[in-house]
């Protein structure tokens, strides 16, 4: 009972990248138990991943055919089957919403402590310890888990992925599914709308946030983006209050920009927002919280209030 | 047709905190309703204004503090709030997801809905997993992060569910299930004066524990926070001061030497 087992994850035909990021942190953690690292690859093209994922520090790759994309009741049973057959001692998912989807129903299922988004682990002795975040990522907390086992689900970009190649075995594992207790069925996928324009093609983006408060105050944003010939985006709350179409928003669940500047005002760069614009060549943050985390990542900050900021800004340049 | 909706009232932390020990003082707390459960809240109304007969029940786990959250949740139109609280539950420093799960189970064991809603997560410890781990509990269906809801003819729901970078997965469920709601579905109402009025008259159900039929054991989780502090940062921002002129034309500069402008 010292194994480890990981769930990778695939999305219509590709493996998502967290998957070897979850072969490090998976590979790390049995080092210490003395364990071996096993990898589930579920539903789709298993044998063409199972490829893929033989890399360093694996020991047993699983596959599991049944189901083309992610079906969390297929995922549930197999992975039952799996921790029934490997005994592991830690299962770890990506917090990623289809891992959101399974994670919290294996944890049940296995009758085990669950600790989701964890940013570390690390385990001293026998005692597990996770590192997570809390009240919006403004502290982060060290959380000690009783027990021997439990299922861990960890934030994609706090591993370093593994690259090179390994030598495991691969066991195809044929489970009968039992359809009765698939209660859902997906049916197909949408993407979000074009729409006028593709900010992930901009080379500046004045990108906009909770801070800017009202809708009506979106002007001054849009008369700074004209006179610096920049393209206007958004952090989340302004596209769920309905300010600006989705096609605008960056981050996890909007788009993923690399502009050579990236002006974030009235954002307070959580980790979400952050993991979309990152890539920003150069980064300019506004924001009247000195603590906001945005400044943790930009290259250049004002910390003050936006509404004093911007117009002077648009003044200064015309 | 019956909803429940799980509501929670989270703790959010001021610009400028302190933390002692593994916690953050009160005096550096503010309580609000859980903004994903706002949406939940607005999903489960939408639902009983669109179709006969449905009843909405919120369920809240929290001290007497929360009655003022739950009276949101009843005037946007909730219609009756079952709070669950017991002095055990006030020695926990964190209830984790088990413990919750187990809790609501029981809440759904008795009021028997057709339909859970809940918020992706909450705003403060953020494990964005209670409402799958219901779902597991008490063998209902389910769907995770949900930005899309219909429920059709045949009673079956129809979801879009808001997987990562701008790509949605349309899923039918069957009921009874629990979905827990992200943010942007619906645009939430605010409380009208009448409904803030209604909402007096409506009953808050306190439960205990006892009243569920657990114990201790029901909720004596595997987690506890060791320590907590700010995250360290790296950062090598370099911050431009003076009033808003002087920075402004600070940026200006900055944009020269960056060459996005000709000044």
């Amino acid at each position: 009972m010292s194994d480890i087992l990981i769930v990778t994850e695939h999305r219509r035909g590709e493996i998502r990248p967290v998957s070897y990021e979850l072969i490090g942190c998976g590979a790390d953690l049995a080092s210490k138990t003395g364990g071996d690292l096993h990898v589930a690859v579920i539903s789709g093209e298993v044998d063409e991943m199972a490829a893929a994922f033989n890399r360093d520090g694996v020991d047993v790759i699983h596959t599991v055919a049944d189901g083309d994309e992610f079906n969390h009741d297929i995922y549930r049973q197999a992975i039952a089957h799996l921790v029934e057959d490997v005994d592991p001692r830690f299962v770890i998912t990506p917090q990623s919403v289809n891992g959101m989807d399974y994670a919290p129903a294996v944890a049940t299922d296995m009758g085990v402590p669950l600790v989701t988004d964890a940013v570390g682990i690390s385990l001293d002795g026998e005692q597990l310890t996770v590192t997570r975040e809390m009240y919006g990522s403004k502290v982060e907390t060290t959380v000690a888990v009783a027990g021997e086992r439990a299922v861990i689900t960890i934030r994609a970009g706090e591993w370093p992925p593994i690259e090179s190649g390994g030598s495991a075995e691969i066991e195809v594992v044929d489970i009968d599914i039992d359809e009765s207790a698939i209660g859902s069925t997906v049916t197909g996928f949408a993407e979000m709308a074009a729409g006028d324009v593709d900010i992930s093609e901009a080379d500046i983006l004045v990108s906009i946030g909770r801070g800017i408060d009202e809708e009506e105050n979106l002007d001054i944003v849009h008369e700074l983006a004209n006179t610096l010939g920049a393209t206007v985006s958004a952090s989340r709350p302004i596209v769920d209050a309905g300010w600006l179409p989705k096609n605008r928003q960056v981050g996890q669940s909007g788009k993923t920009v690399s502009p050579d500047v990236y002006i974030a005002i009235g954002i307070s760069g959580a980790v979400q927002h952050v993991a979309g614009m990152k890539g920003a060549k150069t980064i300019i943050a506004i924001n009247n919280d000195s603590n906001a985390p945005i400044f943790d990542i930009a290259d250049y900050g004002i910390v003050d209030d936006l509404f004093d900021v911007v117009p002077a800004l648009t003044e200064a340049l015309a | 047709m019956k909803v429940l909706v799980t509501v929670k009232e989270v703790a959010t932390v001021e610009d400028t905190f302190e933390i002692e020990g593994t916690a953050i003082p009160e005096r550096y707390l503010e309580y609000d309703l859980n903004e994903w459960d706002d949406y939940a809240i607005e999903e489960a109304v939408q639902l009983a204004e669109a179709h006969d007969d449905v009843e909405v029940v919120s369920v809240t786990i929290g001290p007497p503090r929360v009655e003022e959250t739950i009276r949101i949740a009843l005037a946007k139109g909730v219609d009756r709030a079952i709070r669950i609280w017991d002095d055990e539950l006030a020695d926990y420093q964190l209830l984790d997801v088990p413990a919750k799960a187990n809790i609501l189970a029981e809440v759904v064991a008795q009021e028997d809905p057709d339909i859970v809603f809940t918020g992706v997560q909450a705003d403060d410890d953020a494990f964005g997993a209670t409402g799958v781990a219901l779902a597991a509990t008490s063998d209902y269906q389910w769907a995770a992060v949900v930005n899309q809801f219909e429920l059709e003819d045949d009673g079956t729901v129809s979801v879009h569910r808001e997987l990562e970078g701008g790509i949605e997965e349309l899923t039918e469920v069957q009921l009874p299930a629990v979905f827990t709601i992200q943010t942007g579905i619906n645009e939430p109402r605010y409380a009208s004066l009448r409904g803030i009025r209604m909402a007096q008259q409506k009953e808050i159900a306190e439960v205990t524990l006892a009243d569920l039929g657990l114990d201790i054991d029901a909720i004596d989780g595997a987690l506890e926070v060791t320590s907590m502090a700010e995250p360290e940062t790296e950062s090598e921002v370099t911050l431009f001061e003076g009033d808003a002129s002087s920075t402004a034309s600070q940026l200006v500069d900055l944009f020269d030497d960056l060459g996005v402008i000709d000044a």
